[in-house]
């Protein structure tokens, strides 16, 4: 693909996600207008480069409750996807996601062990991010030596240690679940599902340098990617330091992850859905492929979220419910349309 | 260029390889031949650092090769796997353009450099009118060629091939044969290549070294190697070698248990 269309790509898909995050700003029981949403966004973000000329009411909802709302949504929905497309790329498996690798049980571990001990009125806000992102991390490195056979580690190994530890992680979770308090327990019910409800622009804060900077970590591997698609062998005689490699996209994937994870609870899906969508749309070279995936799955989290909030007003539906509802069945349909599995990947 | 020095290797306990010498030179095409089971690949694994060898040493240009760089080696020896999986989707452009990435700091941009190695190599495996193409959508032959483009831009000094003409046409096994040995002497690069066809492997290479139960049972130029004394301890067949009055080259003919030729059966063949 020539550079110039990468860019026009990238750009149009980029103007679809601003389209889509003013939209969602605007869509909710108070219906703001477009125009004023990005006055205010503007307002704001420049230090008042356009006189203020609204009530305070369109100013709370826009900047305090959605805004960051949609911010937080835009952050998960890009680092699930990137991590989801850097590991299937990794594994060469399109059922590779960090769901499936143990990282987002480890995470969820690590968030319910705060939670459950209440740690958030000890350590602060940042409790339950640090110990999601330890999980993840511990997770990934217990199933890499799980899997690890001298100095190298099989892919097929890896996915079924990383099924193995993940089950067991889950079974610690509800654990953890029945021996909670009955307020805990509800925190933790409610945070498993998945949920942006409760985002403030302090979530934002704690989670955006690890999401931005794990999500820089996997795009600037889009080279060492396209060249493992060719296995592990060819890439050692390009001149790869594949274990180096492979450690890197690991723990930047388990950054990610564990920073998603703290502040949206387990969202399935869309790390195995985007990246696959944007494949079959725009083909596998990953320096295509991340960047894509972190737009398109920014775009369907922030749709998917929208939806939660107001399929069901006043209450709210866990978003988790929203992307399984809607992946799972465009999942089938995907697969019926290509039935020839060799194409697919 | 390339030395072994006392190697043994096993994989699992079971020994595959003892005591190997060898010394690989510039300008010559090497040929490793030998039986199924002979450790012909994993002799082609230990010379390009895949693996490791239980004892000895693999000495690339006078120095340790696990002392090297993977970068480092791959800017001096370039391998062409056994019949690779190909990937969809890319071009072949992109999948030549990977052979530079011994080379490459930036990330996202290839220097001029880098896109001139990748113009010669398509320029020399005659893939230039390919450039553009997926390659899941060539023939074997095709993405053979590829694949030797994409070590030629490596700029190596040593090409490895592991069975480079196993399952192409006729057509292609020459073509694959002549743009190697064409490599070797015009370019001045040392090229060895794992090969089960002996006829071809005597064409072709200038030296030649059969492996058997774990040790060289002979090396040397293909009319020292190639008797049917050595073929008959090596494969355990009765051999008639004789010179191919076109190619002016080595012919093994394998005869049956009772020492006769299928005489007419060859001649159909030659006809």
């Amino acid at each position: 693909m020539k550079h110039g269309n990468y860019f026009l790509m990238m750009g149009f898909i980029g103007t679809g996600l601003l389209f889509t995050a003013c939209l969602a700003v605007m869509i909710g029981p108070v219906v703001i207008k477009p125009l004023l949403v990005v006055k205010i966004w503007v307002h704001q973000f420049t230090g008042g480069l356009i006189e203020k000329e609204w009530s305070r009411i369109p100013e709370v909802i826009v900047m305090d409750i959605r805004t960051p709302r949609v911010l937080l949504s835009i952050l998960v929905g890009m680092g699930l996807a990137v991590s989801g497309a850097a590991m299937q790329g990794l594994f060469r498996n399109p059922m590779a996601e960090p769901y499936v690798l143990g990282m987002s049980s480890g995470a969820a571990v690590g968030a319910c062990l705060a939670i459950v001990l209440g740690m958030g009125r000890v350590f602060g806000p940042f409790a339950i991010p640090i110990l999601a992102f330890t999980g993840a991390t511990v997770t990934i490195f217990v199933v890499y030596n799980i899997a690890r056979t001298g100095n190298r580690v099989p892919t097929e190994t890896l996915l079924l240690a990383g099924i193995a530890v993940g089950l067991f992680l889950y079974a610690v979770v509800s654990f953890l679940k029945i021996s909670a308090s009955m307020e805990n327990l509800q925190n933790v019910v409610l945070w498993l599902m998945g949920s942006f409800a409760m985002a403030t622009w302090m979530d934002v804060k704690i989670v955006i340098l690890p999401l931005l900077g794990g999500i820089c970590v996997l795009c600037f591997m889009v080279r060492e990617l396209d060249i493992l698609q060719f296995g592990e062998e060819t890439a050692i005689h390009l001149g790869m330091n594949v274990e180096t490699v492979k450690r890197i996209l690991l723990i930047a994937s388990a950054l990610v992850t564990g920073a998603a994870v703290s502040v949206s609870g387990i969202i399935g899906f869309v790390g195995l859905i985007v990246p696959h969508m944007v494949r079959m749309a725009m083909g596998s070279r990953h320096r295509i492929l991340l960047p894509a995936s972190a737009l398109c799955g920014a775009i369907f989290l922030v749709c998917c979220d929208t939806l939660a909030r107001v399929v069901s007003q006043p209450s709210e539906v866990p978003i988790g419910i929203i992307t399984a509802a809607i992946g799972a069945p465009y999942f089938v349909y995907l697969l019926k349309r290509r039935k020839n599995a060799v194409n697919w990947w | 260029m390339l030395k072994l020095l006392n190697i043994s290797a096993s994989y699992q306990d079971i020994p595959i390889l003892e005591n190997i010498y060898l010394n690989i030179s510039s300008k010559l095409f090497y040929g490793i031949i030998g039986p199924n089971g002979a450790g012909k690949t994993t002799l082609l694994k230990i010379m390009t650092g895949i693996k490791g060898p239980d004892a000895g040493e693999v000495l690339l240009q006078g120095k340790k090769i696990n002392r090297f760089a993977k970068k480092e080696v791959a800017k001096i020896m370039a391998v062409v796997p056994q019949s690779s999986f190909v990937p969809p989707l890319f071009t072949v452009e992109d999948v030549v353009s990977m052979g530079r990435y011994p080379f490459q700091q930036l990330r996202f941009s290839d220097s001029d450099a880098d896109r001139r190695c990748v113009d010669e190599a398509m320029e020399k495996t005659g893939i230039n009118g390919l450039r553009h193409r997926r390659i899941n959508e060539l023939s074997g032959g095709q993405r053979q060629e590829v694949i030797i483009a994409r070590a030629l831009a490596q700029t190596p000094q040593i090409l490895m091939l592991d069975e480079p003409t196993a399952n192409l046409d006729i057509k292609h096994q020459m073509k694959i044969l002549h743009l190697t040995s064409a490599l070797v002497r015009n370019e001045g690069m040392a090229a060895v290549m794992v090969i089960h066809d002996l006829n071809l492997a005597a064409r072709f290479c200038d030296r030649l070294i059969l492996l058997h139960d774990k040790k060289i049972l002979t090396m040397g130029t293909p009319e020292t190697v190639l008797t049917p004394a050595h073929l008959k301890t090596a494969y355990g067949v009765e051999t008639s070698v004789g010179e191919n009055p076109l190619t002016r080259s080595l012919e093994v003919t394998v005869l049956d248990k009772k020492g006769a030729v299928h005489e007419s059966v060859k001649q159909c063949v030659n006809y």
